[in-house]
């Protein structure tokens, strides 16, 4: 039974910041822009949120401080994500093209900023975040150990921000010209939707929710940050994909790799995995054979949006 | 990733384009001379200085330098331009880079029958294969089961990573140093007296053999059929099912062969006799990303990648000679994002210079 309270622990700390992240990416994607700048946005969220993290940790510490960092990493991938949104909206760049000078940008910059003020480029901060057991939830047998143990906040934000992206994304006014807008923008222009508008609105949501990604990708599973979040943007993509660019299945997706990937990285941990004569390598590619196999069977009727990629332009209505 | 704006810029004729990334570079240098003046302006002239003159700095060897380090992500930026004709992105160009490096270099410890000058060429055939390899199975996905190339290669990035790390380990470890054994002296590639010509030790014909690599592709992609075929899949799928092209085979052929090339750029590498080992870390080549830099800084068209891998080489050449003062060579990463950037706004580009070149003709018209 420990075993299962243990990997269902583990398994929180990689799904929630793909799942966070795939949710982003599916609001840019849904409204037509293609978003492969997701890794570059959690690198910048990431940094400038662990670096608020590392200057104001004398003054605060533990939850508050923990929650206005994940304010500022929402705010910063925002911000950055603008670049990516004036590119592809207003000069119809290639979506592509500016999604992988973010990419490029973001581990450059923080490498650059962090050396430059501070010599190294490893960020340390130190982890007041952690809860070991939420009072009375913590208590209530099975549920309790799996969510409400040896956990972090992040969690029960990450599970929120699927609940409210559901909803938003299939039952208010702004989901439904969203979609339109991925879908056939020409309709939705006849009909007074502003195209440029609602994409800007689009890609500024998946920045926000990338930023808050980086975040909460480092905190529960290091000290410092080192200008990267090992490939989870690319890897959050692939969720996105693999989910079908759908809520419900994008969260499936997110929990099958966080389990995939869980049984790689804490293997050791789990004394009958431990026993096999297996090399370590194997585990860690689990996670991608098993996406790409599971890929293979369910990619046949592909639901993207139509309208992703294609740059909108009024004058050809 | 529909590439509408994609056709549009590979429709641009040559000087056009040429032009908007000269802009780009422009603009992209002047945005990093900006940056070193925010960071340290007493030393930021000096710095700028450091990176334009890139490998010019240092002689020949400079230039030497500069070529050793062209050779491979002129081989990842054409693996990633050739696919991006026929409308494919290949992101996977690092797992496939990593895998013909692994191949090149086992066979370059293992294989010793094998004598002399055929020693490093088998080597580096079996780079391409390795790299084929790792390419044929994103295309067979795509062209069969409909996965999405991008998330496909994503995947095989890592799987060939960790494959290669577990091959390491138990053929080919140097336990001390937790890399792989040095290769045999007759397969490394040889280096025909540029070593002399430019005094610098890593120089090698791995050069010329990527020059000749961007006059093959260029002449496959413009001079023969399957080329044209491969550029038809790239700019509408239907229409050239519709002209009875086979799309699902070019599909799986682009795939293969830009995973060559991405491989054989990891055998010439670490065949460089350069001191180079296969490190056994969880990283991925950085050089295959870069190759997606050099093919959009290059728009996909061979001749522009060599000048684009020559020129990123450059600066990142002068970044080495950057840290001679109090700057960090990641600012020439971050130049080369804003140029790539930049680059983005051909479309933007290309309506000014239509717009200057029509405002010429008309005053023309009126003398």
């Amino acid at each position: 039974m420990n075993t299962i309270y243990f990997i269902s622990q583990q398994t929180m700390f990689f799904a929630i910041p793909l799942l966070i992240v795939a949710l982003g990416g599916m609001f840019s994607e849904r409204s037509g822009i293609v978003n492969i700048a997701l890794e570059g946005i959690m690198v910048m969220g990431a940094f400038i949120s662990i670096s608020f993290i590392s200057i104001f940790q004398d003054l605060l510490s533990g939850q508050i401080l923990l929650i206005l960092a994940i304010l500022v990493a929402g705010l910063s991938g925002a911000i950055f994500s603008l670049l990516h949104a004036f590119a592809s909206i207003n000069m119809k760049a290639d979506q592509t093209i500016s999604g992988t000078a973010l990419n490029m940008f973001a581990p450059a910059f923080a490498i650059f900023v962090a050396r430059m003020v501070q010599g190294v480029q490893q960020i340390q901060f130190s982890d007041t975040f952690h809860i070991a057991k939420v009072p009375i939830l913590g208590d209530i047998p099975l549920i309790g150990p799996i969510l409400f143990q040896n956990c972090y906040i992040t969690t029960f934000i990450g599970i929120a921000i699927a609940i409210i992206s559901e909803v938003v994304i299939n039952h208010t006014k702004f989901g439904l010209r969203l979609r339109a807008c991925g879908e056939f923008p020409q309709a939705a222009d006849s009909v007074g939707i502003n195209v440029y508008k609602i994409r800007y609105a689009g890609v500024i949501i998946s920045g926000a929710l990338a930023g808050i990604g980086g975040l909460v990708f480092v905190v529960p599973t290091s000290t410092n940050f080192n200008a990267t979040v090992a490939g989870y943007g690319f890897l959050a993509l692939a969720v996105l994909i693999f989910g079908q660019w759908r809520t419900k299945k994008i969260f499936v997706a997110a929990f099958f790799f966080g389990i995939m990937k869980t049984f790689a990285s804490a293997y050791s941990g789990i004394s009958f995995l431990k026993g096999l004569p297996i090399s370590n390598e194997v585990y860690k590619m689990i996670p991608y054979i098993a996406t790409l196999i599971v890929l293979a069977f369910f990619s046949k009727s592909s639901q993207a949006p139509r309208a992703e990629g294609i740059p909108y332009d009024k004058g050809s209505r | 990733m529909k590439s509408k704006a994609k056709l549009n810029i590979t429709n641009l004729n040559w000087g056009v384009s040429f032009l908007s990334a000269v802009m780009a570079i422009a603009i992209g240098l002047l945005f990093g001379l900006v940056i070193l003046l925010i960071s340290n302006a007493s030393e930021a002239l000096s710095g700028f200085a450091a990176i334009v003159q890139g490998g010019f700095a240092d002689g020949a060897k400079g230039i030497g330098d500069v070529l050793y380090n062209a050779t491979p992500i002129i081989m990842t930026g054409l693996s990633v331009g050739f696919a991006f004709k026929t409308g494919l992105f290949n992101i996977g160009s690092s797992g496939q880079f990593t895998m013909g490096a692994f191949a090149a270099v086992y066979v370059g410890i293992k294989w010793t029958f094998l004598s002399g000058s055929s020693h490093w060429i088998v080597a580096l055939l079996a780079a391409c294969i390795a790299g084929a390899l790792w390419g044929l199975l994103p295309g067979i996905l795509k062209a069969v089961a409909n996965v999405h190339e991008v998330i496909s290669s994503i995947m095989m990035n890592y799987i060939g990573m960790y494959f290669v790390n577990m091959l390491i380990v138990s053929n080919i470890h140097d336990k001390i140093k937790n890399q792989s054994l040095p290769v045999s002296k007759t397969a490394i590639i040889p280096k025909a007296g540029l070593d002399k010509v430019f005094g610098s030790q890593n120089i090698n014909i791995g050069i010329l053999i990527a020059v000749l690599m961007v006059v093959i592709i260029y002449f496959l992609i413009n001079k023969t059929t399957f080329g044209y075929e491969l550029k038809a899949c790239g700019y509408s799928k239907d229409a050239s099912k519709y002209a009875g092209i086979n799309a699902k085979r070019n599909i799986i052929l682009s795939m293969v062969i830009a995973g060559a090339l991405s491989g054989l750029g990891g055998g010439l590498l670490y065949l460089a006799g350069s001191g180079k080992y296969l490190q056994v870390v969880d990283i991925l080549a950085p050089q295959g990303f870069n190759g997606i830099s050099v093919a959009l800084l290059g728009m996909s068209n061979p001749i522009g990648i060599l000048f684009a891998g020559l020129f990123i080489a450059h600066i990142t050449v002068g970044g080495v000679n950057l840290q001679l003062y109090s700057f960090a060579p990641e600012v020439i990463d971050i130049i080369i994002a804003a140029i790539i950037y930049c680059g983005a706004f051909a479309l933007l580009f290309k309506n000014i210079i239509f717009k200057f070149s029509k405002r010429k003709e008309k005053e023309g018209e009126g003398i």
